[in-house]
């Protein structure tokens, strides 16, 4: 893919490391670089085989996982007997322990699931004896007393609710991101852009054999895991194993200013709806409130949109949870796609398949079972005979990213002493500085989403209006790339159409005597 | 902790200008902090004319406007600008707290005038249902794009409402040889300017649609469409009324809103519909010692009047100080 393109004079390393990798024979691919295949890369990459993420968007996480809220579930709300509750409670342990390695900040500000009158507290009962089977912690039944002294801008008509402190919040995206970056370090390679529109089998019953046809060349392995989200049916069809079908069920979100963060403290959760957990209030990783989601089936894959009607839905049920939400505070909103294949995850090896495993219908509590899910895989890769090793280092630990933002103005006052452009402030609303920007990029961000899903600048509530310039030039700047092919998500979205043919801008701009702070 | 007798925070025509009188009525020792890299504001990517013609009896272009008052502040001995300098905190007893590439700092001041501007509505803040691609800016964003940083956001354009901005945008963006395919506007008429309607619009036989909407934008990674409502004077949809407009780029002109966050946290009354100041008098806060003017303390129409009137609150500031 980068053939032909003359290298930009400094090159952020992740994006080095992908440019260097010629080599396309791998003994594992994994194909989707969201947050499921990213886990199971990082947990395999303790290992001495060669590892290969393939992407089809512009970056990492592009797919499902950005329109994750980030709640790592308790594992309550999960009706008995099925994989996902099992790998659920289990994600929720070893989502700690790998938030500690990498610096990922992890809350864990426990959930309440509110009833309204007796009925739902009587399901509230069902759902506590259900979790408590699958070995969820510490679950209480709170009275309306202590609901007014910790949640006091919930509803007066909440009767009671199911405690359950083990739930916490993570960054969605920060997570892949940070688990990429740290299974990078530890040599797996990332192929961006790079859409898989074959399989085939060269040769027998034997590992080593699959041949990958992409959008950027081919590609060969010995074992393959598809976790391909919405499209895990499609390369699942690939190799013949056609008996799931993904049907895409859509959600919608809307995020309120970051300075309604006071009002709420935990995850607040109706009695859950057939199809999900219903439409909640959450406080987001970067402390704004969020309202939804809803959920509808749709029959296309890319369907994004958002509308008024989903709007209408989900504020009714929210200010029915926490009355003082209000429309007018919503900053920003969005749409994503749960993967749905049935009502439990599929994680298996294909008998028609040897050496392929599925990992589809990863719908919630897929974030938070993901690094379950990649012990799981693990298990599964090594029962079709894949070696596996431990190599002499494996490098555990990944340095923290700085959010100013989430820093007390002590702190920042001794970041800028040692960095003096962690005072160089890029996004006004979110406070974000031009060095967290840098660095977000020499981290792996190519694009404007990129960088605001690592750093929030342009998440606030200008939305993006004072600081697009800026991060554009930041942007081509760090990349070596000219501001016309700065993109918000990958080619084809371009920010500008092209340079200005005229040009009569005010020479005065320039030349006006200025002191410079 | 260091004290200052005044702070004025916002470099644009309104903190220039109060910063000035206040100078001028006696005040010696004033702290001028300024984001930007530049004074003046947002007057810095108001290319076109007609800032001017009350104040100075002249027709000016933004820059030209902003730097007859740049110049007079940075030579003025007892104003000191800081530039590229960001106020993250502001307290009722008078302390502002700001980062600057080198430091950060706390500063006590005896008086605060807050002029700080606004920023736009946002596509987000009126619920524009539809995809979320490329291309959709909002009016100022797209003004910055092309008159200071010299590029075309898009070629064909659709504006939604028509405040000020948008209607200057229209204009600016046929001159650069792009298309502008509509002016979609929510209300019966327009919001903007006569003599922008005029100017910007008839001149340029911009097709204006009132009383209508944008139901939805569509394409996955640029703009490619906009679907366009009919609405009635309840602001619903008139059946069958729908039609779709082919374009590469939406311009977010629905209004602006004061920026008024750090006199929220330091705990000044706002008014909840519009978060301009709230005060009993013009020019003040409910906080003691400190004032607002220009956009931050109302929205203005044209940028003389914002001189004029932070003229007096520059005054009233020095007057609060004994001064004057």
């Amino acid at each position: 893919m980068f053939k032909g393109v003359n290298p930009p004079k400094k090159f952020p390393p992740f994006v080095a490391y992908v440019i260097i990798s010629r080599m396309k024979d791998y003994d594992l691919i994994i194909i989707g670089g969201g947050v499921v295949g990213v886990a199971i890369a990082r947990q395999l990459s303790r290992y001495r085989i060669r590892i290969a993420i393939l992407e089809k968007e512009a970056e990492l996480s592009f797919g499902v996982s950005k329109s994750n809220s980030g709640i790592i579930h308790p594992g309550t709300q999960i009706a008995p007997g099925l994989l996902k509750g099992r790998l659920c409670v289990q994600g929720n342990l070893l989502m700690r322990k790998i938030a500690r390695e990498l610096g990922v900040d992890f809350k864990e500000v426990g959930e309440l699931i509110v009833a309204f009158d007796e009925m739902e507290a009587l399901r509230l009962k069902q759902i506590k004896s259900d979790a408590e089977k699958l070995g969820v912690p510490d679950l209480t039944i709170v009275d309306q007393a202590w609901l007014e002294k910790n949640e006091p801008n919930l509803s007066r008509k909440v009767f009671c609710a199911l405690y359950a402190p083990s739930a916490g919040i993570i960054s969605p995206y920060r997570l892949v991101y940070d688990m990429a970056e740290n299974a990078a370090s530890n040599g797996v390679q990332t192929h961006l852009n790079t859409k898989v529109t074959s399989i085939l089998r060269i040769g027998r019953a034997q590992a080593g054999c699959w041949r990958l046809t992409t959008s950027s060349g081919d590609f060969a392995a010995k074992f393959i895991v598809n976790a391909a989200g919405l499209f895990a049916d499609e390369i699942s069809g690939m190799v013949g194993v056609r008996d799931f079908k993904i049907v895409p069920r859509k959600g919608e979100e809307f995020i309120l200013d970051k300075k309604l963060k006071f009002l709420t403290n935990h995850l607040i959760f109706p009695i859950p709806a057939r199809s999900s957990k219903g439409i909640l209030m959450i406080k987001t990783a970067d402390g704004n409130p969020m309202i939804g989601p809803n959920a509808h089936e749709t029959s296309d894959k890319e369907d994004l949109s958002t509308t008024q009607t989903s709007l209408d839905e989900v504020l009714a049920a929210a200010k029915r949870l926490v009355p003082a939400v209000n429309g007018d505070d919503i900053i920003a909103y969005f749409a994503g796609l749960r993967p749905i294949a049935g009502e439990d995850f599929i994680i298996r090896r294909e008998e028609a398949a040897p050496s392929f495993i599925n990992v589809a219908g990863i719908q919630s509590p897929g974030l938070t079972a993901s690094p379950a899910i990649a012990v799981m895989v693990e298990g599964l890769l090594r029962d079709c005979g894949l070696v596996l090793r431990l190599k002499l280092l494996f490098k555990r630990q990944r340095k923290a990213s700085v959010h100013l933002f989430a820093v007390p103005l002590a702190k920042t006052k001794a970041l800028i002493i040692k960095d003096a452009a962690y005072g160089d402030i890029v996004c006004r609303c979110e406070m974000v500085s031009a060095k967290e920007v840098r660095e977000s990029i020499a981290r792996g961000a190519t694009t404007m989403d990129g960088i605001k899903f690592r750093t929030r600048a342009q998440g606030g509530r200008c939305h993006g209006s004072f600081c697009t310039t800026r991060l554009m030039k930041i942007l081509a700047q760090e990349t070596g790339k000219p501001i016309t092919e700065i993109t918000k998500r990958g080619k084809g979205s371009e920010i500008v159409k092209g340079q200005r043919e005229t040009d009569h801008r005010p020479e005065t701009i320039d030349q006006r005597p200025m002191t410079y702070g | 902790m260091k004290q200052r007798e005044l702070i004025v925070i916002g470099g644009g025509p309104a903190g220039m200008a109060a910063a000035l009188s206040a100078r001028n009525s006696g005040v010696k020792d004033i702290l001028l902090l300024e984001r930007d890299q530049y004074l003046g504001g947002i007057l810095n990517q108001c290319v076109h004319t007609g800032f001017g013609l009350q104040y100075f009896k002249e027709q000016l272009t933004g820059p030209e406007y902003a730097v007859r008052f740049s110049r007079e502040t940075v030579k003025t001995k007892g104003i000191e600008v800081s530039l590229r300098t960001f106020a993250v905190k502001l307290t009722p007893a008078k302390e502002v707290t700001y980062l600057k590439p080198d430091k950060l700092e706390t500063v006590r001041a005896k008086a605060i005038i807050m002029a700080t501007g606004c920023r736009e509505r946002t596509r987000e803040m009126v619920h524009l249902s539809g995809t979320r691609p490329a291309g959709v800016f909002s009016a100022g964003l797209a003004q910055k794009l092309i008159n200071i940083e010299g590029f075309l956001p898009g070629k064909a354009v659709v504006i939604v409402g028509s405040g000020d901005i948008g209607l200057i945008m229209a204009r600016r963006f046929i001159l650069e040889g792009a298309q502008v395919k509509a002016i979609i506007e929510a209300r019966a008429s327009s919001r903007g300017l006569v003599r922008n309607m005029v100017q910007c619009v008839r001149d340029f036989d911009i097709p204006v649609h009132y009383l209508h909407r944008i139901a939805r934008i569509n394409g996955r990674d640029r703009v490619e469409s906009v679907d366009v409502v009919k609405t009635d004077e309840t602001g619903r949809a008139v059946e069958g009324s729908s039609f779709n407009l082919a374009c590469d780029t939406v311009l977010m002109s629905v209004g602006l809103v004061p920026e008024n966050e750090l006199l929220e946290m330091a705990g000044a009354k706002l008014d909840p519909v519009t978060n301009a100041v709230a005060a009993a008098a013009p020019f003040a806060t409910s906080l003691p010692g400190i004032f607002a003017c220009g956009n931050a303390f109302k929205v203005y129409d044209v940028v003389d009047s914002v001189t004029r009137d932070s003229d007096s609150c520059g005054l009233m500031a020095a007057k609060y100080l004994g001064k004057a």
